[in-house]
């Protein structure tokens, strides 16, 4: 058995069925400083001259049910945005697997990626950026759609786009408008529209509704959940605002440097946060009620993850750091059914 | 008589296609080490508010009304060279992104040093030590060496330390920070709140902070301005408006937090968007997304389209609203709000 194999069995009951996604060992790295002109660095210990890399994305296991809404949080430079595009297809990984639905989609061509992007869509945080400024809003929406479905009549693909902007709260006459003429949050709306247009059953949204202000993010967020329950969507969704995890998630999985310290379901994990990240994490985000909260010091802050990463990626900022964090990189083990931690420190009973 | 006051401030900008009135007859007063919080939603106009207090508005932006007396000096009538005195000095500024703030070519110690020389008679080797000081007080780790780094070797919550040092170094007596914390990630943002805090209280310092995030906000201040459409509409105790808010408004804001809901269930939502500055409806800016607007029977309150209300004292906040008293304070807070 191959250590990939063990954990994917420790990760799953065994009775469980197909995830919708699945992802395995999945890693993205980057070049470091592609522009310089020496963009290598003498290792001492392989005595040889290395390319610096980031590990943006460093041994990923995940999986998703249908009907889930899992928020992956971290902070900036965690890999949260590279999981989801190496997820929807839009980068491949260095190494790992993506399952969408029991089959493996990581390697596809463009070409063959084509039906699933019908079942799987995305949604990206700055919907002033991804909508086309020279397409009106009914172009934006029945592009999609013909593109999807070839054999539609002209007015079949209009009544869907016309269908697609009352569900949204988009004005119908409206529809001739081109995107600069919107709001933020109409925009965001328009950007939502878009990626239902083709009726998918998987939607990645990244971070949704961090471009947008505290009563329009609101707005947003009903939107997305209502959709959810109207159209029996499965959702991941990355995001760096606990607060909008807390109301949103069904499941939850903290990122740092490239890897995930816990998956647990979100009221677990706001009620018992194990993994000292999470805990510094939940600690630091500012509540309004609760007074004053003992905030959890971190030491330091997050450094990128320049390779070779050896031992826990937490270790240099975590207070339970021991010798064994900083040679051995933490599995990750389930605690109990669908809860799984990538700590040493809770594994031997420390914390 | 308070440190800092402002009367009556309008703040306008004239445009070919008409003028936006981006702050409109703002009052407020800040004490000596008193920690004060404007929030509100992009485009309320706190940033422009901040900025005409030390005249800082860029063309055509100017203040057209109203008063700022600093100390009992009206800074709205001072030279740009009296000004400059105070600016940097006696007032000091902290802004959202400290990569922009500090200057890419310069080392952090000549940055600190040439502020230092730019407001005082002071020698290089004592500007030298005044800086060093200036860092151990935000904790900066090995000061001697981040003299000599550039901004682009530091991270973001480092960078963020060297401004608030770079803010203290003249000692000033009101600090000004926009958005302070929003390009920080959460366990630096918790970091930068309780520096903020620690350095107020122990040096005495008033400490104007501006946000979008409530949470920020009702951490580090004391008192709180909430804006909406270039109008102050609550002020009062921080912590009684999160806990307690009387304008529609705040109490459509603060419900919309999604901490405010439970899991998995609707947020409160306010209807429609913040109107832009330059047609800002007439009579309350807020009424035609208020749920007050109206009356029991469904006919609308005429006294919300057409006058400007007043602020009046409800609880313990000062609150824009011709109705609050009969309303708000009576009506109890629907279900589905809380």
């Amino acid at each position: 058995m191959t250590p990939a194999d063990s954990l994917q069995t420790l990760g799953r009951a065994a009775d469980a069925p197909t995830p919708l996604l699945r992802v395995e060992g999945l890693s993205k790295r980057f070049a470091l400083h592609p522009e310089r002109l020496l963009p290598w660095r003498f290792d001492k210990r392989s005595r040889a001259w290395r390319r610096q890399r980031i590990h943006a994305v460093n041994g990923v296991d995940l999986e998703i049910q249908r009907g889930d809404a899992l928020c992956v949080v971290g902070e900036s430079g965690c890999g949260k945005s590279t999981l989801a595009r190496l997820i929807a297809g839009l980068l491949s990984p260095c190494s790992g697997e993506v399952h969408y639905d029991g089959q493996r989609v990581d390697h596809l061509t463009a070409n063959q990626w084509r039906p699933y992007r019908r079942r799987l869509q995305m949604i990206f945080q700055n919907p002033f950026a991804s909508l086309n400024p020279r397409l009106t809003v009914r172009q934006t929406l029945e592009e999609p759609i013909r593109l999807h479905h070839t054999d539609w009549s002209r007015a079949r693909v209009r009544d869907g786009a016309d269908a697609l902007m009352a569900d949204v709260g988009i004005d119908l006459g409206w529809s001739e408008r081109f995107a600069h003429e919107f709001s933020g949050g109409q925009r965001q709306r328009i950007a939502i529209a878009r990626a239902l247009s083709v009726n998918p059953e998987f939607i990645i949204a990244d971070e949704p509704v961090s471009a947008l202000d505290v009563s329009v993010q609101a707005q947003i967020l009903n939107l997305l959940m209502d959709a959810q329950a109207e159209r029996r969507l499965t959702y991941l969704l990355i995001t760096h605002d606990l607060a909008v995890v807390e109301h949103f998630a069904t499941r939850v999985a903290v990122m740092y440097l490239g890897t995930i310290c816990e998956l647990a379901d979100a009221d677990t994990l706001f009620a018992n946060p194990r993994h000292p990240y999470s805990r510094a994490l939940l600690a630091a985000s500012p509540r309004l009620r609760d007074g004053q909260v003992q905030t959890m010091r971190l030491n330091g802050e997050t450094s990128m993850p320049i390779e070779p990463p050896s031992g826990c990626v937490f270790r240099a900022r975590c207070p339970h750091a021991n010798s064994r964090c900083q040679r051995e990189r933490p599995s990750p083990r389930t605690l109990a059914e669908g809860h799984r931690i990538a700590c040493h420190a809770v594994e031997e009973g420390r914390i | 008589m308070a440190l800092l006051e402002v009367e009556h401030l309008d703040v306008r900008f004239p445009l070919r296609h008409g003028e936006i009135r981006a702050v409109r007859d703002v009052s407020f007063a800040l004490d000596r080490g008193e920690r004060l919080g404007i929030v509100g939603e992009s485009g309320a106009g706190k940033s422009v508010l901040a900025f005409s207090l030390l005249r800082l508005l860029s063309r055509p932006g100017r203040i057209a009304r109203g008063r700022v007396r600093f100390e009992g000096h009206e800074l709205t009538r001072l030279s740009d060279r009296q000004l400059r005195r105070i600016r940097g000095n006696r007032v000091a500024m902290i802004f959202q992104d400290p990569l922009t703030t500090l200057n890419p070519v310069l080392t952090i110690g000549q940055q600190m040093i040439e502020s230092l020389k730019a407001h005082r008679r002071i020698s290089s080797r004592r500007a030298r030590s005044v800086a060093l000081q200036k860092l151990r007080q935000v904790q900066v780790s090995s000061p001697e060496q981040r003299l000599a780094q550039y901004p682009h070797q530091l991270s973001g919550g480092l960078c963020q330390r060297i401004v608030i040092a770079i803010a203290l170094l003249l000692d000033p007596d009101i600090i000004i920070a926009d958005e302070p914390t929003t390009a920080l990630d959460v366990t630096i943002q918790a970091e930068i709140i309780a520096l903020l805090k620690h350095l107020c209280e122990k040096h005495n310092v008033g400490l104007i902070v501006i946000s979008h995030d409530l949470g920020v906000i009702g951490r580090l201040t004391q008192r709180l301005l909430v804006m909406y459409a270039g109008r102050i509409v609550e002020q009062g105790p921080t912590r009684a408006i999160i806990n307690d808010a009387q304008h529609p408004y705040t109490q459509g804001l603060i419900n919309a937090l999604p901490q405010m809901a439970l899991p998995r269930q609707p947020l409160a939502q306010i209807p429609g968007n913040m109107p832009s500055l330059s047609q800002v409806p007439a009579g309350c800016a807020f009424h035609p997304r208020c749920r007050y607007r109206l009356t029991p029977q469904g006919q609308p309150r005429r006294d919300c389209s057409e006058r400007v209300p007043e602020a009046v004292v409800s609880g313990e906040s000062q609150v824009a609203c011709h109705w609050v008293r009969e309303l708000i304070a009576t009506l109890p807070i629907e279900e589905e709000t809380i």
